[in-house]
């Protein structure tokens, strides 16, 4: 079943799924999703809690049915399947280990599901111990371990199925900062090694963004976007995505027609040029800036003029909030060395951003 | 230093957590569990080791083991001892009895408890309220209940004979009282199976199947070890009453089929012989205490709690 095959690229056609909420009104969890999953990339499912990427996720697994739609694995349909049947493992959120088996044996559950020989099965789960860095842990109960070492427990006991997917729901959710960041590095130092096709759900942003090799970000059970972190992080198609994914400004304002190419001007700034031209609707055009694309009073055209009227100390940054003369609030993030005129509040200042950071936002419904 | 040594003795507060009681407030219920349980007990084990006096009731205080010899042997006039296996045998059929209960049950109980557990929470504890329903009425009047559904005009012979298979002889038969104990001690295997699964996280379940186990694997594997703390409370808390039990033989068997339970009320009663029926006790008491010594050697070994409650 679970031969290695390359090429076995996760194919989502027309993908559906409906739940009947308690108010009695049919949800969409899933609405006609279409995309495809790379073999051996490490992709990222990424949105707001109630987007429809675990439901996505279960899907795969097998946990859920598709009401339309089909999913295939490289030449294989799997949506028709059972969850066994499929040459798919899933990482769950809370683990889902088994309390009455050791380490060692909650490994070997799947491989003995597979009625594997005993030999193979015991060198299987030495292999899995020592890719998960818990030989010395084996004989360990779950409730024994912390939650770091339960997660790499669940992590090798679906690896040691060799599935062409792992699907893993949200598995870093429960463990604390300091150790999420050094089970990020093992996951993505997991993953190349491997070469298994992994697939994260997280609502995380930032944890989207350092992981995966393509992200698609969901909204209301379908993705929004679909891309490189760069991609999504430097041009966010609307407004849903640029305000997810990291901060933005949003600023509407009228759009002028200057021979073709459409401009902007703010509140005490020059008149700006779009970097390429938008659907506008009744003359306005809304904006979005990143808080660390701005840069206060330097040199060269101004986007706007404003007021200080708040200063953070961040450490990394100052974070500023001006105040343009139109009563718009602008966030700005100041990097060091932090001049000691900026740091007043009340100081007038100069906003100025680059033309390519200064991303038009589709109208929304988009 | 010389302040630290001159500095007022701190009081210590008074090292009880919050919600403790101290060890006063367990004193009512150490009398009472003292007086009546441990002293009844104490009595039917020195009891045991005591004559039967010429008049038959009450004890001699003199000690003989004959009560325990007479269980396995019997004395004839002329003083020949020879084996007699009619108390062994007594011994034997309620052992038989209570496993099929305890068996019977089981079959009953493990399923109807997963489905119980698997329930929404609202509907579990509707269920649970159904299963103790029969606790809210004297054991004996839903005994009498089951006279009347067994009887030879009873329920089940109107409809038999309503629809010609006839009259069958049900009340006062050893089936009849097995039918009793298992009805009534059902509730007392479902219960503790269905707590210990209560709390089962059904993404086990799922992780089962994603593993690639089939249903009755995910059954076997995973339900039924993490059952295992209540499957054995349930089997103690069938078994042990089941064994010794006496309403249910007299009733519904009719005291037709001597069991240890009647047996030893009867020693206490016809038979007026205490320290014979003491001895029984003793016997029983000793057996239930083996059981229970195994499983908490089981319980230790295993690091998993056995709890006898429901």
């Amino acid at each position: 079943m679970n031969t290695s095959s390359h090429g076995a690229d996760l194919v989502i056609s027309g993908a559906v799924k409906t739940f009947v909420t308690p108010e009695k009104v049919q949800l969409n969890a899933v609405d006609n999703v279409s995309f495809t999953i790379n073999h051996g990339e490490f992709f990222v499912m990424l949105g707001p809690s109630g987007c429809g990427k675990t439901t996505l996720l279960r899907s795969i697994a097998g946990l859920e049915s598709l009401d339309a739609g089909s999913i295939t694995l490289g030449s294989q349909r799997i949506d028709t399947l059972a969850p066994h049947q499929r040459p798919v493992n899933t990482v769950f959120q809370s683990y889902a280990l088994f309390p009455h088996l050791t380490v060692a044996q909650n490994i070997a559950f799947g491989l003995e599901m597979e009625r594997k020989s005993k030999a193979e099965v015991s060198s299987t789960v030495n292999e899995m111990l020592a890719l998960v860095r818990l030989t010395e842990l084996a004989n360990r109960k779950p409730a024994q371990l912390s939650g770091g070492q339960q997660q790499r427990v669940a992590l090798a006991r679906a690896l040691a199925k060799k599935p062409l997917v792992l699907l893993l729901d949200e598995p870093l959710a429960a463990l604390d900062l300091k150790l999420r960041r050094g089970m990020q590095e093992e996951l993505k130092r997991l993953q190349e090694t491997t070469g298994i096709t992994f697939v994260f759900v997280t609502h995380d942003q930032e944890e989207a963004l350092s992981m995966g090799d393509r992200i698609a970000v969901f909204n209301s059970g379908k993705p929004v976007q679909i891309g490189t972190p760069e991609e999504i992080y430097e041009q966010p198609v609307n407004r849903f995505v640029a305000d997810f994914i990291g901060e933005s400004n949003f600023i509407t304002t009228h759009v002028i027609d200057k021979g073709g190419k459409q401009m902007i001007q703010l509140a005490g700034g020059d008149a700006v040029a779009l970097p390429h031209n938008v659907e506008t609707v009744d003359g306005k055009v809304t904006i979005a800036i990143r808080p660390e694309r701005i840069s206060l009073n330097a040199a060269g055209p101004k986007l706007a003029t404003g007021t200080i009227t708040n200063i953070v100390y961040m450490g990394t940054d100052l974070r500023c909030t001006v105040q343009l003369q139109d009563g718009t609030d602008v966030a700005v993030r100041v990097p060091p060395p932090f001049g000691v005129d900026l740091q007043k509040v009340g100081a007038t200042v100069s906003l100025s951003a680059e033309t390519s950071s200064i991303r038009p936002m589709a109208p929304e419904g988009n | 230093m010389n302040s630290l040594l001159k500095s007022p003795r701190v009081k210590t507060p008074n090292p009880k957590r919050p919600g403790q009681i101290g060890f006063w407030g367990t004193i009512p219920a150490l009398i009472i569990g003292l007086l009546f349980t441990v002293g009844p007990l104490a009595i039917i084990v020195i009891y045991s080791f005591l004559s039967r006096p010429y008049s038959g009731g009450g004890v001699d205080y003199k000690f003989t083991l004959e009560p325990y010899i007479g269980f396995l042997f019997q004395a004839d006039f002329v003083g020949n001892v020879t084996f007699d296996p009619r108390y062994l045998q007594v011994f034997l059929d309620s052992l038989q009895q209570a496993t099929v209960t305890t068996v019977v049950c089981f079959v009953l109980a493990f399923p109807l408890a997963i489905w119980m557990a698997t329930r929404p929470e609202k509907v579990q504890n509707l269920l649970v309220l159904l299963v103790t329903i029969p606790f809210w009425t004297s054991l004996l009047v839903r005994t009498y209940a089951w006279m009347l559904i067994l009887n030879d005009n009873g329920i089940v012979n109107t409809i038999s004979k309503s629809l010609g298979l006839g009259s069958h002889e049900l009340l006062y038969t050893p089936f009849a009282s097995q039918i009793g104990l298992i009805y009534t001690f059902l509730p007392f295997m479902v219960l503790p199976i269905y707590s210990s699964l209560a709390g089962f996280d059904f993404r086990l379940a799922e992780a089962a199947y994603d593993l690639g186990a089939r249903k009755m694997s995910v059954v076997r594997k995973v339900l039924l070890p993490i059952a295992v703390p209540g499957i054995i409370s349930g089997i103690l808390l069938v078994f042990m009453p089941a064994f010794g039990s006496y309403v249910q033989p007299v009733l519904l068997g009719g005291g037709k089929f001597l069991l240890i339970g009647n047996l030893i009320a009867d020693q206490f009663g016809q038979s007026r012989n205490w320290p014979f029926g003491a001895a029984l006790s003793v016997i029983i008491l000793v057996m239930l205490m083996l059981a229970l010594i195994i499983i908490a050697v089981y319980s230790r070994r295993s690091g998993r709690k056995v709890e006898l409650a429901l």
